[in-house]
């Protein structure tokens, strides 16, 4: 697999692990070495006096580029307020940006995402915003100066994978800046799929996290994104109506 | 003494209390590393945690770096 850039950082592996879900830091550790991604997220919350334990700590030594998130705003005012937090906490100007438009389903508010986007690219953010799979919001936010798209191939935390395969190969046709599947993984073969779309990387969280293994599903997963990257770039045979004999069809002996 | 809201929650801080008492008061690491602090939604850089003297029925927030997708 070759490195890939987002705003000019290179990066090794193309898997981009949430940190959210997993039931210990050490659990976390594990699945996060295990996973050999190179970037993970971090969300930021009131400082709880009883937690135990340094999530940084964990990540520093697992060598992770830190990718502070912007999760549970549901505004552009909130999400623009909680990066700025992120960088003063973090020292990154890279942030995850997400606006959330429905507690239910978790997707993303167009409006209220597109104008926090302008914000923070003119604040000088590295933006990565997390977007529904729609291919004119995709262009928007790229044309608004976004580092890279986020499309979700399902809503956060479903496991439904990739609902719309259309929608996702128009967005990733078009753009100019990587292609990151956020969000609705919930098995090996989802992050495969993503990566033989086209997609740049795979961002998840749950899928390992919330796994009865995590460690081992993060195994999976980094095949997984290596498996389908290789597959998008060996060039897959066209799909066929009827089927194609590959043994050859001279030479057959007549035998009754 | 003053009353601040401090992660959502009233407070009392000694007059004169800074934004650096403020985060002490609620357990962050004295060093800081993962932890921000705003008034009324604004930052205060870490810097200024030690002069940034609070007021009354400042809205103070005091975050960390946890897990999260």
């Amino acid at each position: 697999m070759t490195a890939f850039e987002i705003a000019g950082r290179s990066f090794e592996s193309r898997l981009i692990i949430g940190t959210g879900g997993f039931r210990s830091l050490e659990s976390m550790r594990e699945a996060v070495l295990a996973s050999g991604a190179d970037v993970a997220t971090v969300a930021l919350r009131r400082v709880d006096p009883s937690a135990r334990g340094s999530i940084l700590e964990v990540l520093d030594d697992c060598g992770c580029f830190l990718l502070p998130n912007t999760a549970g705003c549901f505004t552009a005012r909130d999400a623009v307020a909680t990066a700025r937090l992120a960088r003063e906490a973090l020292e990154t100007d890279w942030v995850k940006l997400e606006v959330i438009g429905d507690d239910k389903t978790l997707l993303p508010d167009p409006s209220e995402l597109l104008d926090a986007a302008e914000e923070l690219v003119a604040d000088g953010f590295t933006v990565l915003p997390y977007t529904s799979d729609d291919p004119v919001l995709a262009r928007r936010l790229e044309d608004a100066g976004c580092a890279a798209v986020m499309p979700l191939g399902s809503p956060i935390g479903s496991g439904m994978g990739i609902a719309n395969p259309y929608n996702l190969r128009l967005i990733v046709e078009a753009a100019r800046v990587p292609v990151i599947l956020d969000a609705g993984i919930g098995t090996a073969s989802d992050a495969a799929l993503a990566m033989e779309a086209g997609c740049d990387a795979v961002l998840l969280a749950s899928a390992v996290s919330r796994a009865r293994e995590p460690a081992a599903m993060a195994t999976a997963m980094r095949k997984a994104v290596e498996a389908g990257y290789a597959a998008r770039h060996a060039g897959r045979i066209p799909r066929r109506l009827y089927g194609e004999a590959s043994s050859p069809v001279e030479g057959v002996a007549e035998l009754t | 003494m003053l009353t601040v809201t401090l992660n959502g929650q009233p407070r009392e801080l000694p007059d004169g209390a800074t934004v650096a008492d403020a985060v002490r008061a609620v357990g962050a690491p004295e060093d800081g590393r993962g932890v921000a602090a705003a008034i009324d939604g604004e930052v205060v850089p870490r810097a200024q945690w030690t002069v940034r003297a609070l007021i009354a029925e400042d809205r103070v927030e005091v975050l960390r770096a946890v897990q999260g997708g």
